[in-house]
């Protein structure tokens, strides 16, 4: 038998009962590919889409200042570019880093398979806009990550602590710097998903931090407080809490103190998060052998520095895949701040465009929802692929 | 001689005085942080006249809530307690069809057939890596008010169930209290024979066939008692444009449910997945020195362990999909958090009315946690 039919006869045609299931799932799938082909390339209206494509991507965000967002974006890739091929660097010089004796098209090849649907992403947008703008800011984009990369691999070693300030003020810089364009309370599209996200996800981290470090604690009313903080989160429906700030928060600060809606968001997704995270921390606290902790003790270390210098690092390496699980839901969760709380998020303004001028009563949620979709597809994704390749790189589980 | 110092460092060196000095200063910064946010409650709500008690659940509701016999001139005491009707609905019908579902993806994804495993990874890939909202307003907006056909046009797959854009109705029991006790006969005599077979398959090692005796004992049962109790399927008939019989599901229902449990279900084969793999290799591959069949070795070898890893991470799951029924709210499905934030539209107090929300939450949450656990310690495997 040829190599193809013997392929066919143990992934296919194994029994006879397995050859019923692989027409009857066969048929399934290919009506399904059908009618989503179908719906792409024939039925699909697409030009709800195209219209609003910007509002889509950030909102109401003014357009003179749209050039704001784009250069945000590319110091975004350049910095995320540097950081990685700083890491690239450290792990050569430890000899941790992977081969690299494969030759320019593997590299390509395998690059290709971890970021196409980035590349994906970019293209669909670029094929819908119909300006310049875009098109400029993704070559920026590109070029910006790919130089960053290089560069960061080539710099000398003395220049890391002033790289990593740099990368840890770049946020705070961007948002700023976004935001001196049109305050936050105005953003909207994927720009404010995102922005959502980041921020609430930065603020808990301290935040789950110190909660899991508590409710590990030998003392009795630092641990009681951190478990009644987690336990009280962890029993609460995100949704109830976005509507309950979005009518009561103003109850519980003095009148001329109370925040905007994209505040009030975040303070909820903060505190939420954190107590999931907590858990999180705390399992990667539990997954470190207790004599890691004696030795440093051993040493002479105080327990501050044992805490930071030896614990954390270790059990926070140990959770990275599950801290990025928490991210995703917290960039899924997002869209809750649209439908409790009327901010106008990407699937809110989804909703928005189809009722709304030529499109009103056209039937063209279909379409809309489909965009969304992708879009959140395409980063939650991502994330989730880059994180499984972090586990691997870092073996958890393996030692 | 050397002289050994044995009076205790002062205060302020002490590891004991710090520990209860850094103790009692966060204690007072946490009641401090709760008395201000009490203290402007009472101040805020004092400025805007509004009450900051729960004497409102008295207060008639003036809203209906469709599908129920719950009326406008009821307290909204009685919305609540309606609210929580729907939310534990919804939740059990959803953990139940997510669990079936999830299983079903998670041992696909493990399928010797490679379209069955690449159409199972392409459910779980797409469904989860969605927001859940989306799912929900999809489900409604695009599937069940504008997919299904106008009940004039309605489909009737096999003439027993009806499905429109007004609902969808399926065969109901007739006489159901009666025949669910049958039902309940029937599972505890399919228990007690697989009971006794096992017990002669342990004492004699003969075969015990006990889940095929079960089966027919049950079907026995059942059969017997089904014209014993004289019940019948109340199957929903089409008229015109009415539907009367069988029970409905309104489309707000319909919306919630389907998409809590496709998501919830990607999640759960995900967890069925990984428990089956973390299931040692060796005992599988000791079933087949043994010469165990594949259904015996799945069943009997690797499921029940399985099973035992799979409880945590099935019972979080099942706390997330109670608390994500809330976003029914947003198709109006009247659940506890669309029946709060309505209430407190026609006037309730909000800060009480949402605490209120939360707590009840707060106990189903609970409730499931030790549901969970009881199951967890009864799985766990008995150690020293």
């Amino acid at each position: 038998m040829t190599p193809a039919r013997i392929w066919l006869r143990r992934n296919l045609f194994r029994t006879r009962f397995d050859s019923a299931v692989t027409v009857a799932v066969g048929l399934l799938v290919a009506y399904t590919l059908f009618r989503l082909v179908r719906f792409v390339l024939v039925t699909g209206r697409w030009e709800v889409v195209r219209v609003n494509l910007k509002l889509l991507l950030v909102g109401r965000y003014p357009n003179v200042h749209l050039p704001r967002v784009a250069v945000a974006l590319v110091v975004a890739a350049a910095v995320g570019g540097v950081v990685a091929g700083m890491v690239r660097r450290h792990q050569a010089a430890a000899g941790t880093a992977e081969h690299r004796s494969q030759g320019l098209g593997r590299r390509a090849a395998g690059l290709l398979g971890r970021f196409w649907p980035v590349l994906v992403g970019i293209g669909l947008l670029l094929g819908l806009s119909g300006t310049a703008g875009p098109w400029l800011t993704a070559v920026g984009f590109i070029g910006a990550a790919v130089a960053g990369r290089i560069a960061g691999e080539h710099l000398p070693a003395r220049l890391d602590p002033l790289l990593i300030l740099v990368a840890l003020a770049t946020p705070f810089g961007l948002v700023a710097y976004v935001a001196d364009g049109a305050g936050w309370e105005d953003w909207g599209g994927v720009l404010l998903n995102v922005f959502l996200a980041l921020a609430s996800m930065v603020l808990c981290f301290p935040l789950g931090v110190l909660a899991a470090l508590g409710r590990r604690s030998t003392l009795p009313i630092v641990r009681g407080l951190s478990t009644i903080y987690i336990e009280l989160l962890r029993g609460m429906p995100l949704f109830v809490l976005l509507l309950m700030a979005n009518v009561a928060l103003g109850f519980f600060v003095p009148p001329d103190l109370s925040p905007g809606k994209v505040v009030r968001a975040i303070v909820v997704f903060t505190l939420f998060t954190g107590a999931y995270l907590a858990e999180i921390v705390r399992g990667g606290l539990q997954s470190l052998p207790p004599g890691q902790e004696e030795a440093a003790k051993a040493l002479g270390m105080s327990p501050v520095s044992t805490t930071f210098l030896i614990v954390l690092p270790q059990a926070l390496r140990n959770v990275i895949p599950a801290q990025v699980g928490q991210l995703i839901s917290l960039f899924k969760d997002t869209t809750l701040a649209g439908a409790a709380m009327g901010l106008f998020d990407l699937l809110d303004v989804g909703q928005v465009i189809t009722r709304q001028g030529d499109f009103a009563g056209q039937r063209l949620t279909p379409e809309a929802y489909a965009f969304v979709a992708l879009l959140f597809w395409l980063g939650s994704y991502t994330m989730s692929r880059e994180s499984q390749r972090i586990e691997r790189k870092l073996g958890v589980g393996e030692r | 001689m050397i002289a050994t110092r044995t009076s205790r460092p002062p205060l302020w060196r002490d590891v004991r005085v710090l520990k209860w000095a850094f103790q009692l200063a966060v204690l007072v910064a946490a009641v401090a942080l709760v008395y201000v946010l009490v203290i402007n409650v009472n101040r805020n709500s004092e400025r805007l006249n509004i009450p900051t008690d729960f004497g409102y659940l008295d207060n008639p509701s003036q809203f209906p809530i469709p599908d129920s016999d719950f009326r406008q001139t009821q307290p909204v005491r009685d919305a609540v307690g309606q609210g929580l009707i729907n939310t534990v609905r919804v939740s059990v019908a959803g953990m139940v069809l997510a669990t079936i579902l999830g299983t079903l993806v998670g041992v696909a994804r493990l399928s010797t057939n490679w379209l069955v495993r690449s159409a199972a990874t392409a459910f779980v890939e797409t469904i989860r890596n969605i927001p859940l909202l989306l799912i929900v307003i999809f489900s409604y907006g695009s599937l069940a008010i504008t997919t299904f056909p106008r009940i004039d046009e309605a489909w009737e797959p096999g003439g027993v169930a009806i499905l429109s854009n007004r609902g969808v109705y399926v065969p109901a029991l007739e006489e159901a209290p009666p025949f669910l006790g049958v039902v309940a006969v029937a599972l505890l005599a399919a228990w007690a024979v697989s009971r006794w077979r096992r017990e002669v398959a342990d004492r004699t090692g003969t075969p015990s066939h006990g889940g095929l005796l079960a089966t027919a004992t049950a079907a026995a049962v059942l059969i017997a008692g089904w014209f014993a109790v004289g019940a019948a399927f109340d199957v929903p008939v089409l008229e015109g444009r009415i539907a009367s019989g069988g029970l409905r599901i309104s489309p707000e229902l319909f919306a919630i449910g389907f998409a809590l449990v496709i998501y919830t279900a990607s999640h759960i084969a995900e967890i069925v997945r990984g428990s089956i793999q973390a299931v040692a290799s060796g005992q599988g591959e000791a079933a087949w020195a043994l010469a165990l069949s594949p259904i015996h070795r799945l069943r009997d070898v690797i499921l029940p362990q399985a099973f035992r890893i799979a409880i945590p991470p099935l019972g979080n799951q099942y706390l997330n999909l109670t608390k994500n029924s809330t976003l029914g709210a947003v198709v109006s499905y009247y659940e506890l958090a669309q029946v709060t934030s309505i209430s407190v539209g026609n006037g309730a107090p909000a800060v009480p009315a949402y605490l209120l929300t939360l707590g009840i939450f707060l106990v189903l949450s609970l409730v499931i946690s030790a549901l969970v656990n009881v199951a967890n310690r009864r799985a766990a495997v008995v150690t020293r």
